[in-house]
């Protein structure tokens, strides 16, 4: 077993690897942040729904034959989160079926317009890499690890600094409101945040596995810890574990990325399932 | 002036009216009951008095130095509370998030106005449990200390008792009371309880077909009052 740190140290020196892991724990810490708001407001399939939506604008991008679709990627998204998360509970058509409408459509458009108008010839490679990124984590360039980067930095220190206004509104929106927290300010930020999330993950997971990379970690979390702040942290420890876990196992075992990730998350809830039922069962 | 004063006040929502021309005023030290049956717009009137929604057409004036999010606030609790992991300190320092505006944390004077008002309803021992693992009494007594953080001057209940047992029920318009009498907040409650309404209330208002607003003594001689006094006592 003398192998594996051998091959380790031996793939250590390639800087594609060293890009992969530094980009899969910055996006693992952001993407969990927000998992534990998301899954309390009924929004645990955001992350499914938006990534498809960047898929279709990744698509629209390649269509207009756009060099970096990063940009337009990201308004197209960020548009989408604001429409779900601001129209609130007085919407004509509700949280998740609003989610399933613009996630389905946003694919099947996407599908269609790569389809009709497809640049490469290989098709369905480009889809299924979109989708489980199943490459592009290990062909990161160095600019967009910076871009990767910056990002998050942004995003967890807007976290840190909206922090108990997250809890309050998340805990409880009417009240917040009627005492003066300004709720709709506060919601436009969480919706920006999470479209920021989404298109950052998307290069690591790739658009169908990022739901599991923002809730698996929270509800793993919720199952143990009793306080907001405890499941925070403990949501942001547990992903970026999963996820260097899951890039070394796939770096030595030679499995797909984005799937060997969300294997180790799925490990994990089991694990914290059964010590939420030994420990926490106790006075509940 | 009046704390709250409400003119000709038309309610309802999607276009479709539910109450019109109403008109009353809180001063401050009252204790004012809300009663009426389902559906009548007790809660549309108090989600239209916090600001939460626009009333079709009147006024809804403060005064006495009253800002419109200076008030304390019991809402209903929500499903979303049901599986919230959050203790009763993170609840009740949520009370004061309305007054820091965009500062990112609390301050200590603020957390000192916490602690007051979870000593003030005596549930300091529960401070670092777990919200939604209390008993329904235990939970509402940190809401109320959490209402206590946003407001030193106005109370405003939505059916504060709703699922509690006769004993903790008996004990919540305890505590409400005091805080009437000793403290002096002025408080606004919505109650289906018309026997507690008369117990405690300075002042009614029945909305329905019928509409009343009036002192206690005046609500019990009015007709309305007594045909659903004699319903809410015969309960």
């Amino acid at each position: 077993m003398t192998a594996i740190p051998e091959k380790l140290a031996l793939y250590w020196q390639y800087p594609f690897v060293r890009y992969a892991l530094a980009v899969g724990v910055l996006i693992s810490l952001c993407s969990s942040l927000l998992g534990v708001t998301l899954v309390l407001k009924r929004f645990s399939f955001i992350g499914d729904g938006l990534s498809h939506v960047a898929f279709g604008a990744m698509a629209i991008a390649s269509v207009l034959h756009v060099t970096n679709d990063m940009p337009l990627v990201l308004l197209i998204t960020i548009l989408c989160a604001i429409a779900l998360l601001c129209t609130g509970q007085n919407a004509k058509i509700k949280g998740d079926a609003a989610v399933a409408m613009i996630s389905v459509g946003a694919l099947a458009i996407g599908y269609l317009l790569m389809n009709l108008f497809t640049p490469s010839g290989n098709l369905s490679g480009d889809v299924c890499s979109t989708l489980f990124g199943s490459t592009s984590i290990l062909t990161l360039k160095k600019e967009e690890v910076w871009l990767c980067t910056v990002l998050s930095v942004i995003v967890v220190a807007a976290f840190v600094f909206f922090y108990h206004k997250v809890f309050a509104v998340t805990f409880d929106e009417s009240f917040a409101a009627a005492t003066g927290v300004r709720t709709k300010a506060y919601n436009l930020i969480i919706a920006v945040i999470i479209a920021v999330i989404i298109v950052l993950a998307m290069n690591l997971v790739g658009s169908l596995l990022i739901s599991a990379l923002v809730i698996f970690p929270a509800l793993s979390a919720m199952r143990v810890f009793k306080s907001f702040r405890s499941v925070t942290v403990c949501s942001a420890v547990l992903s970026i574990f999963c996820s260097l876990l899951g890039i070394l196992i796939s770096i030595l075992a030679g499995t797909p990325v984005g799937s060997t990730i969300v294997a180790a998350d799925i490990v994990m809830f089991f694990v914290f399932s059964a010590l939420g039922t030994c420990f926490g069962g106790v006075h509940v | 002036m009046a704390l709250i004063t409400c003119r000709d006040l038309c309610l309802g929502y999607d276009g479709r009216e539910i109450l019109h021309d109403l008109s009353f005023e809180v001063n401050s030290g009252e204790y004012l009951c809300i009663v009426g049956e389902n559906g009548s717009g007790k809660s549309t009137l108090m989600r239209t008095i916090l600001g939460l929604q626009r009333p079709l057409a009147g006024q809804i004036l403060t005064g006495d130095g009253l800002r419109i999010n200076e008030i304390g606030y019991l809402p209903q609790q929500t499903p979303v509370q049901k599986d919230f992991p959050a203790s009763v300190w993170e609840v009740v320092l949520s009370g004061l998030e309305g007054s820091c505006g965009w500062r990112p944390f609390y301050t200590k004077a603020e957390k000192q106005r916490a602690e007051e008002n979870i000593r003030a309803m005596g549930i300091e021992d529960l401070t670092g449990r777990c919200y939604r693992e209390l008993s329904g009494g235990q939970q509402q007594r940190v809401l109320l200390a959490r209402a206590l953080c946003a407001t030193t001057k106005l109370l405003f209940l939505d059916e504060p008792v709703s699922g509690l047992d006769p004993k903790v029920t008996a004990e919540m318009y305890e505590l409400i009371e005091r805080l009437n009498r000793e403290q002096g907040i002025t408080v606004i409650m919505i109650s289906h309880d018309i026997g507690a309404a008369l117990r405690y209330a300075s002042h009614v208002l029945h909305i329905g077909d019928h509409v009343f607003y009036g002192t206690n003594a005046a609500y019990r001689e009015s007709g309305i009052g007594t045909v659903f006094t004699k319903g809410g006592e015969a309960q």
